[in-house]
């Protein structure tokens, strides 16, 4: 474990009189892989919106490489290096897989602008049809570069998210339930994706999931929640192990 | 203090009036979830038949009334609904505010070809004119109300607590609602959403007939255009409900009334105070509502859970289309261009072609809708507002400085671009139908306050603008304007091409189509939506500066008023609101069209009078085709063509675009399957060549776009 890259601190949020997130705290260091689990209706995706700036919490910090989080928007924190997929997909209409990366990269240099735009043209340069090329050729979305992406099954969708969050280059990047709705081979392919983005570049990633066997595969620490409260966090194995998160979560014969 | 509460009592019948309408708006977006703004045409289509029946007719009070609120009022909801509304059960709110946008601009003229369109003076008032000081207040009270107005009084009242008590607590309530949420879901869980929503519409249609009949005798005389009025400034009072709540729309409704009765009466009556912010007080209102409502903003437009069970939009056809057939469709496009110069040039008279110019320099003035509504997703109804700064700053620049026209279009613009940066930064904010109506209010704000300034307008008489020598050439010359014109639109349409091919388009889009998305990558939403406004403010500008130049003068009366713009918006977005060809075609409909039809309606007549021996049925039949119902059917189409948006949001050029070329383009795949030349597969897929063109401008290629097809 390096340095803090993430840190979350007493997070809660109520929506008119449902406690969603009730003090949750989260830490996340540089490269590290964490999950979080839980039933449906614990908060995970709330949590996931509170630190990527959807929404405000009503109470609590988070800092980010010990700069405070709270006044800014989602496409600011996104710039700091914090990208994420969301658990119903969320895919641009009328734009090919390619562009999507396109766009993304686009957003990550600011390159293009009104002015650009006018009087040199925006066609995309080498470097970042390369750039985007490489991504691609990590998630297998190659040979479906030219597809319009809301033509393409919710697998190769989810696919094309994770691709379009690692063109912001992000130090650090949540997953919200990238495997629902995939079936087992998809979702062995997404595990084996994620393992190499974690090991090679070092990306630190945040993974809400059902799908245990994946959790057990690819995180070293797991967070639970129930209604809104964390009811264990530590190294998977244990968390796992522990009888309330069976009780709660796991169903005892799990 | 005395004067203050007698001022405020005095403001309660207005007040009745904004909540009655209000409260009918509200239902119908409670029920229907269409924010309707045809609202005020549906209660001068039953205003317009109590008038028939009553001044013509003779008709009694009571049948006429109810005649006009019970049966035409439900009739007309009900064949809105059957028609119209049911098909768009599950579109997008955007959908159905252009839908109601299209039916508010037909409706009025359906009545005025079916009823006649002489002007109404003095619209029946509801019961013989007796005023309460003579029998309910004692004599010397200076509060008078007249039994119209007490009318309004209890029928808004009584519509209130009835309403209330429905949505409270009776099941057909609760199933309306739920049927807005999701049909679908409605459906699955027993619900017959047809009855339900055919019984939504005929009960907010009952209401629009009854705000008709009673608001009718408030105005001298009867017409459309002080109905609408009335309704955006009773728009106030629904956004203070929220949209949803009953109570509270009818608390505003009289809030505002009253608010405005006191400030009449203490403000000095010659300040501009008075006679420009009175009556823009309610779109004061509405506009500072509209930004300051806590709970707007965050009201996303609530999403169908079945949804999905839809077929994906098609793709565009700029994905579809192979690249022969691009290249093959630009030259064929120029050469259309040039054609079309050449007969303006060389055949057609000073009315022709002055309708021809007026309609190219309206296309750019719709290019500015491209960018802001086509590419921004966001509605604006206040181009026209924009454009109206453009020309009054081109006029105003050549009157006080004497500097060249040119050179005044140019900073007009930047001046419009300016206004519109200002107007921008906090509009954006807002969602789809709030951002409409908060540019709808800053449209009807601009109209009442700023146009009668003399710095704004030049006053009263409208400032003249010369039409400018470019060396050699003297613009004065019509043909060589059009030349001017043509240019200038192909410079515009560059721009929004480049604008819609490059990275700002690439942005806007992935903003439309998600937004929460966008910002996960870093996409400012606020800041590209700024840009795209400012931008389309500053080409609505340049089209108003160069729309003054050639009629002469920056008259607002004839060439911008706010409706003018819906209708203009309702044109655009039916043809297609991202296409460059659809601008200018429709621009140049929206002036050649009624003037066609004013030449077709001619020649029945004509025709009776030069055969004198024709069957007398004949001669009566078409003896009575007038040639002013022109501008009538015109626009009845133009509105009908806004209601086909639901079907075609891409627009219906682009529609055709799409068929045609995927005709095309399947022809030639058999052909060259017959030749053996093509691909050995029998049904050889359309193949995109994405690959040989970069993809950023690949997807959305340039059509046709550049250039004007006049």
């Amino acid at each position: 474990m390096s340095g803090p890259l993430l840190e979350a601190e007493a997070v809660s949020k109520r929506f008119s009189g449902i406690v969603a997130l009730s003090d949750v705290s989260l830490h996340v260091a540089d490269g590290e892989f964490v999950a979080v689990i839980g039933p449906n209706g614990a908060g995970k995706s709330t949590l996931f919106n509170c630190l990527s700036g959807v929404l405000r919490p009503d109470r609590g910090t988070v800092t980010f490489r010990g700069r405070s989080l709270e006044r800014l928007r989602p496409s600011a924190r996104a710039r700091l290096g914090i990208a994420r997929t969301f658990q119903r997909i969320e895919l641009f209409g009328g734009m090919t897989v390619l562009d999507h990366l396109l766009v993304a990269d686009r957003a990550r240099t600011r390159r293009g602008g009104l002015w650009s735009d006018l009087f040199r043209g925006s066609r995309p340069t080498s470097e970042e049809l390369e750039r985007c090329g490489i991504v691609l050729e990590l998630v297998g979305l190659t040979e479906w570069a030219d597809r319009p992406a809301e033509s393409l099954s919710l697998g190769k969708g989810r696919l094309v998210e994770l691709a379009r969050a690692l063109m912001c280059d992000p130090a650090l990047l949540f997953l919200d339930e990238p495997s629902s709705g995939l079936d087992r081979h998809e979702t062995a392919e997404m595990s084996a994706t994620l393992e190499t983005v974690s090991r090679q570049h070092g990306t630190a990633i945040v993974l809400i999931e059902h799908d245990v066997p994946m959790v057990r595969r690819l995180a070293e620490r797991t967070y639970v929640l129930d209604y809104g409260q964390l009811i264990a966090d530590g190294p998977t194995e244990d968390v796992l192990g522990d009888e309330r998160v069976r009780v709660a979560y796991l169903g005892d014969n799990s | 203090m005395e004067t203050l509460l007698e001022n405020a009592v005095r403001g309660i019948p207005t007040g009745c009036v904004f909540a009655l309408l209000a409260v009918g708006l509200v239902l119908t977006y409670k029920t229907s979830g269409v924010f309707n703004l045809a609202f005020g045409a549906q209660a001068y289509a039953s205003a317009a038949v109590f008038y028939v029946v009553r001044k013509d007719h003779e008709w009694p009070l009571l049948w006429a009334a109810l005649l006009a609120v019970v049966v035409v009022g439900p009739a007309i909801g009900l064949l809105l609904e059957r028609v119209l509304f049911r098909y768009l059960r599950t579109a997008g709110s955007m959908a159905k505010l252009v839908t109601s946008l299209g039916l508010l601009i037909a409706i009025p003229e359906v009545v005025k070809l079916v009823l006649g369109d002489e002007s109404r003076k003095n619209p029946p008032p509801l019961w013989y004119v007796m005023r309460t000081d003579e029998w309910l207040w004692p004599r010397n009270t200076s509060i008078v109300l007249d039994a119209g107005q007490i009318a309004t009084i209890a029928a808004t009242v009584t519509v209130v607590v009835a309403l209330v008590l429905l949505f409270r607590f009776s099941s057909l309530g609760l199933r309306m609602r739920a049927v807005v949420e999701s049909p679908r879901m409605a459906e699955l869980n027993g619900v017959d959403s047809e009855r339900v929503s055919m019984t939504s519409w005929m009960l907010s249609s009952l209401l629009a007939g009854l705000a008709g009949v009673l608001l009718a005798p408030l105005f001298a005389s009867l017409n459309p255009l002080d109905l609408f009025t009335l309704l955006v400034a009773a728009l106030a009072a629904t956004v203070f409900g929220g949209l949803t709540s009953i109570p509270l729309t009818f608390a505003g409704g009289l809030l505002l009334g009253v608010l405005q009765a006191v400030l009449a009466g203490s403000l000095p009556t010659d300040s501009i105070l008075a006679t420009g912010l009175r009556p823009a007080l309610p779109f004061l209102v509405l506009f500072l509502l509209l930004l300051f409502r806590p709970g707007l903003r965050s009201t996303r437009e609530v999403t169908d859970p079945l949804a999905t069970v839809e077929a994906p939009p098609p793709a565009p056809v700029a994905l579809v289309r192979p690249h022969w057939m691009t290249v093959g469709t630009r030259a064929f496009g120029a050469v259309v261009v040039a054609l079309g110069l050449a007969a303006c040039w060389f055949l057609l008279d000073g009315y022709w072609l002055g309708l021809v110019i007026s309609g190219i320099i309206l296309g750019i003035i719709m290019m500015s809708l491209i960018v802001v509504v086509g590419m921004g997703g966001m509605l604006s109804l206040c181009q026209a507002a924009l454009a109206a700064i453009g020309a009054f700053g081109t006029a105003q620049l050549v009157a006080a400085t004497g500097m060249s026209v040119l050179g005044a279009i140019v900073i007009g613009a930047v001046i419009a671009a300016g206004v519109g940066a200002l107007l921008a930064v906090p509009v954006v904010r807002l969602d789809g139908v709030y951002l409409a109506l908060a540019t709808l209010a800053f449209a009807l704000m601009f109209e009442s306050i700023f146009v009668p300034l003399s710095w704004v307008s030049g006053g009263a008489v409208p400032l003249s603008v010369p039409r400018p020598l470019i060396g050699p050439i003297d613009l004065a010359d019509d043909r060589w304007f059009l030349l001017f014109a043509v240019l200038c639109a192909a410079a515009v349409s560059a721009v929004v091409i480049r604008l819609r091919e490059g990275t700002t388009g690439r942005f806007l889009q992935a903003l439309q189509t998600s937004d929460v998305a966008a910002a996960s990558i870093g996409i400012s939403g606020r800041r590209s939506r700024v840009v795209a406004f400012t931008v389309a403010a500053a080409i609505a500008g340049f089209g108003g500066g160069l729309m003054a130049t050639y009629v002469g003068q920056a008259n607002y009366q004839s060439s911008f008023p706010y409706l003018i713009g819906l209708v203009w918006v309702a044109l655009l977005v039916s043809a297609g609101a991202r296409s460059v060809q659809a601008a200018v075609l429709s621009g140049l409909f929206f002036f050649l069209f009624p003037a066609i039809l004013t030449r077709l309606f001619t020649f029945p007549g004509n025709w009776v009078e030069s055969n004198p021996d024709a069957p007398s049925w004949v001669a009566s039949a078409l003896g009575a085709i007038q040639p002013n119902w022109a501008q009538s059917v015109a626009f009845i189409l133009f509105g009908i063509g806004a209601i086909t948006y639901a079907k075609h949001p891409e627009g219906s050029i682009e529609a055709q675009t799409a068929t045609s070329v995927g005709a095309i383009v399947r022809w030639v795949e058999r052909r060259r399957g017959d030749a053996g030349t093509g691909p050995s597969d029998p049904v050889p897929p359309p193949s995109p060549e994405v690959t040989d063109a970069p993809p950023l401008a690949g997807t959305g290629r340039p059509t046709a776009d550049s250039g004007s097809p006049g």
